[in-house]
């Protein structure tokens, strides 16, 4: 399958919408963009699965182009399953975040564009194996999330653009810094992904660029402490800008600091490791804490985000193979839930103009579709079997476990103690919600209209898919962690 | 001889041509500016078009002037520049009571850089360098009403005289210290010696100053706000290229045996600049004085790419620079058509602009954005490769700095993206008329500014140049 549709489909759907009349045109045709792109992505993952079958491992459907010889850049693209798993993900939310939007009324052509802009850097980034052009992905999808933000958001909504464009132009200077001092280091000059893992970069050259690379991307996937914009940018963003940022933009990150700079360096990836366990157990006890004080609801998820991040990284951090594959899963499920989480939130705000829990009450009455959703996210985001955020986070806390020594028991210990405060803001944010006696203004307000519905079935049959038979997921992660795995322990 | 003098200097001929025209049609009968304008216009296309005709490489006055395709390409890039600004700035230009005088100076200016990118001696640079900054001082008072411009006139000619009397100190020295000024004979006579390289600093600083490295960045502000935009336009893109491209090639031709010396002094400069031009434009409420600091930290980002002393940085830097035309243009064409029909130009004016004028809008941030180096403009791939030829030799801490600094001018970036975009007030600039000339100049700009990265091949036909 040629992978240059995953980018062509929502290049196309940009120019649509550009060319578009007015505002119904403009949401068909995004939506349209958006199924081609989810149809697409499952008959991706139909032809991967029958590749591997055959026997084919590693990167496949894999194309390169000549671009800037001169500088050994190649538009290089592949998938394998981790990758494959993110397209799913970004292909789930944006669909969903497009019929999430159906109500923008303020320059909806614009709005639409941003996001199928967004999406493009998006499936660009994770088809990527050329650094060059992993990192051009990466910027593509700076300047959609500060408009979005800036422009359609609430609440001090430029402070938050802009505290969010600096923040990740700051990660992506380190990445930048970090991709050169790589390109250099070899005796070839090549950005080319595959061919970099080959080499055995320099013991100095890893000492320097792991932490460069990994911090940048952190800095996308809420690394603390550089996880500040995260608050502010998912609480002022439009609906559909907290779900994608949530939902598919901290994963960049999170894939970056897996694929680029764990896999490329491994020496550096045992040597610091101890310390991305340090700061991912302090994001993910930190984020939870801080959430059980947060009143309003979309800050509640944006803290709650931070937390289940911190799992992300801390499975990279554990370097076991049952880790990493548990630090996918849990990329792909805080993916989906949190989109659905914000989307929730935002069908709420719409009816009562208001986010903070205290506020509300008896929700469940008079919108009983949005408040069932409600719970079946939050039950999710609390780690309840059979949805997908149980299945990641024990899959994190199994690979953790397999390393012995105290160091690595405590942190995982720790960790596991978060879901316990987990449990504590999720029930009281969504008891205080949905249950008790309802205020005489929401007893009217509608409930979800189809585009929310399909919306929200979109997302919970990707939790559900999860959740109810995890082992799909899992086979089609642990290839791609085994070839890492193998790479880091020298096989 | 006379056949290769026409051919190698067809360049520099077309534009003496176009002068004498302009003489002529001066000395005659009035022309109405409603005619003249196209016709130079035309006369400037055709200046540019040429270049891509008839090219030979070659030395003609024995080693005074020589000519490769690369300089070819140098010139094409300032002509473009050139011809766009005469589209852009339709709406002053028509204005004005005295076109073809404008025009005229100009256009000597722009043979002078012409002769300067060509130079094989020192004393032909001198000269032509002369003659690429007199006239423009004339033209920064084109304003004639206005205080300002004559004030900017001023400081220009004031700062260049200074730095023109460096520049001959400095040429003097070298010739004391080395017996000869032609650039072919001067690097095996380069040994470091002490007054060499008193010799070298002195020419080091003529360059900083016309390229308005920090610290002789001082007079660049208040030029480009006193002067009319058509002049800053030119001066912040045509005269900042040229400067760069003989800086260059002073630097990895003459001086080569002293590479170690100036790529020390290059990445000292380069980070003073970066960082003073990025740190003042934070606090820029002038749209003008804004642009200005901002290409003052763009020249630190273009020594990034100088300071690599391979093949690879000069391709680089004219890459930038051909990308910095089309991006600084179309900033400065937006502001031109602002200031001409409303007289607003400041950053607080163009609040809620995007809801008046979506299309000036989007040129704008576009044009913003591929200066602050994001994808998918070709700003982005100009720094890049300008960070990465720099990279190649430089330590990890200067390369740090440099990518630090494009999230700075980001800053600074957004802060107009947001006013246009985001901010609301009570009266936004109204609907403005953009005449077609305008109008075209823009859409090229914005194509240039979209497609120079993503086509590859325009980068691999300048490092074909190179090599």
């Amino acid at each position: 399958m040629n992978l240059l549709l995953l980018l062509g489909i929502p290049l196309l759907t940009a120019v649509l919408v550009l060319m578009s009349r007015n505002q119904q045109q403009v949401k068909w045709v995004s939506f349209a963009g958006a199924s081609v792109q989810l149809i697409l992505s499952l008959a991706l993952y139909y032809y991967f699965q029958k590749a591997s079958a055959s026997g084919a491992t590693g990167m496949l459907f894999q194309q390169t182009y000549s671009w800037f010889p001169t500088w050994g850049i190649n538009f290089h693209v592949g998938v394998d399953g981790i990758a494959l798993a993110m397209i799913l993900l970004t292909a789930f939310v944006v669909l969903a975040g497009v019929l999430v939007s159906w109500n923008v009324e303020k320059m909806t052509k614009e709005f639409y564009f941003l996001l199928i802009l967004l999406s493009f850097g998006a499936y660009g980034f994770f088809i990527s194996l050329d650094l060059f052009i992993l990192f051009f992905f990466l910027e593509i999808a700076v300047i959609p999330k500060y408009l979005l933000i800036g422009i359609w958001g609430s609440g001090k909504k430029e402070y938050s653009a802009n505290k969010l464009a600096l923040m990740l132009m700051g990660g992506s200077a380190l990445v930048l810094v970090g991709l050169l001092g790589v390109y250099f280091s070899g005796e070839e000059r090549t950005f080319d992904l595959i061919k970099l893992s080959q080499l055995h970069l320099s013991p100095l050259t890893q000492k320097i660029c792991f932490p460069l690379l990994f911090i940048g991307f952190g800095v996308f996937t809420a690394l603390f402490p550089f996880h500040t914009w995260v608050p502010d940018g998912h609480s002022s963003a439009p609906t559909a800008g907290s779900m994608f940022l949530a939902g598919i933009s901290m994963k960049l990150g999170g894939y970056g600091c897996l694929r680029v700079a764990t896999f490329m360096m491994p020496d550096a990836a045992h040597q610091y490791a101890p310390y991305i366990i340090v700061l991912s157990s302090i994001a993910i006890l930190y984020g939870a804490f801080a959430t059980m004080m947060q009143k309003d609801l979309k800050y509640i998820n944006a803290y709650s985000s931070i937390s289940h991040c911190g799992f992300v990284l801390l499975g990279i951090g554990m370097l076991t193979k049952t880790a990493l594959t548990g630090a996918v899963m849990q990329m792909v499920s805080h993916g989906l839930m949190t989109a659905l989480f914000f989307a929730v939130i935002g069908m709420v705000y719409q009816r009562t103009h208001t986010r903070q829990v205290n506020e509300m009450g008896g929700l469940m009455k008079s919108m009983p579709f949005i408040t069932t959703i409600l719970f079946i996210v939050g039950l999710c985001s609390l780690g309840l079997p059979g949805l997908s955020g149980f299945v990641a986070e024990m899959t994190v806390f199994m690979g953790a476990w397999q390393n012995p020594g105290m160091f690595y028991r405590i942190a995982t210990i720790a960790a596991c103690m978060s879901i316990v405060v987990t449990a504590v803001y999720i029930l009281r944010a969504i008891g205080k919600t949905a249950m008790g006696p309802i205020k005489e203004e929401f007893k009217n307000l509608p409930d979800a209209s189809w585009n929310e519905k399909l919306a929200a079935g979109v997302l919970l049959a990707g939790i559900l898919a999860i959740g109810l038979a995890p082992f799909w997921l899992n086979d089609l992660i642990t290839p791609g962690t085994e070839i890492i795995i193998n790479k880091l322990t020298g096989k | 001889m006379t056949t290769d003098l026409l051919i190698l200097m067809k360049q520099e001929l077309v534009v003496t041509f176009i002068i004498f025209i302009l003489l002529f049609i001066k000395i005659g009968k009035g022309i109405k500016n409603e005619t003249l304008l196209p016709l130079i216009q035309l006369l400037l296309l055709t200046n540019f078009v040429i270049g891509f005709f008839f090219n030979k490489e070659g030395i003609l006055f024995g080693g005074m002037y020589n000519t490769t395709a690369l300089m070819v390409f140098q010139k094409n890039i300032l002509s473009l520049a050139t011809y766009l600004i005469s589209l852009l700035c339709v709406g002053w230009l028509k204005k004005s009571d005295h076109l073809a005088e404008f025009f005229l100076l100009m256009l000597s200016a722009l043979l002078g850089m012409f002769f300067m990118i060509s130079a094989g001696n020192l004393l032909m640079f001198y000269l032509s360098l002369e003659l690429a900054t007199i006239p423009i001082a004339a033209i920064a008072n084109f304003d004639l009403e206005k205080r300002r411009s004559s004030e900017a006139a001023m400081k220009m000619i004031l700062s260049s005289a200074f730095s023109s009397g460096i520049l001959l100190f400095g040429i003097s020295l070298l010739y004391g210290a080395t017996g000869t000024i032609d650039f072919v004979a001067l690097p095996a006579l380069l040994n470091g010696s002490p007054l060499q390289l008193f010799a070298f600093i002195f020419l080091f600083a003529a360059f900083a100053f016309k390229l308005s490295i920090v610290p002789f960045h001082l007079y660049t502000a208040d030029v480009y706000e006193g002067a009319p935009i058509a002049v800053t336009s030119f001066l912040s893109v045509v005269s900042k290229g040229a400067i760069a491209f003989i800086f260059i090639t002073a630097l990895y031709k003459v001086f080569r045996p002293m590479e170690e010396v100036w790529y020390n002094m290059l990445v000292i400069l380069s980070v003073a600049t970066m960082l003073v031009g990025n740190l003042f434009a934070l606090r820029q409420q002038q749209f003008k004085r804004f642009l200005a600091f901002s290409s003052i930290a763009q020249v630190g980002f273009i020594l990034v790419g100088i300071s690599s002393g391979a093949p690879e940085g000069l391709s680089a830097v004219v890459y930038f620079v051909l990308i910095y035309v089309f991006s600084n243009l179309a900033a400065f064409g937006v502001a031109e058509l602002i200031s001409n029909q409303t007289g607003k130009e400041t950053i607080d004016d163009y609040k809620g602009m995007y809801a008046t004028n979506p299309f000036l809008s989007w040129v704008l941030a576009i044009a913003l954005f591929s200066l602050a180096g994001i994808p998918p403009t070709a700003g982005f791939f100009g720094k890049l490769f300008l960070i990465t030829a720099g990279a190649s030799k430089a330590s990890y801490w200067f390369i740090i700095i440099a990518a630090l600094n494009m999230m700075i001018s980001l800053f600074y970036y957004l802060k107009v993206v947001r006013a246009v975009f985001m901010d609301k007030s009570e009266q936004p600039i109204e609907k403005i008329n953009i005449p077609a000339s305008a109008k075209l100049a823009l859409l090229l700009c914005g194509a240039g500014i979209v497609l120079l990265g993503i086509l590859s091949w325009v980068y691999d036909y300048i490092v074909s140049l190179v090599k």
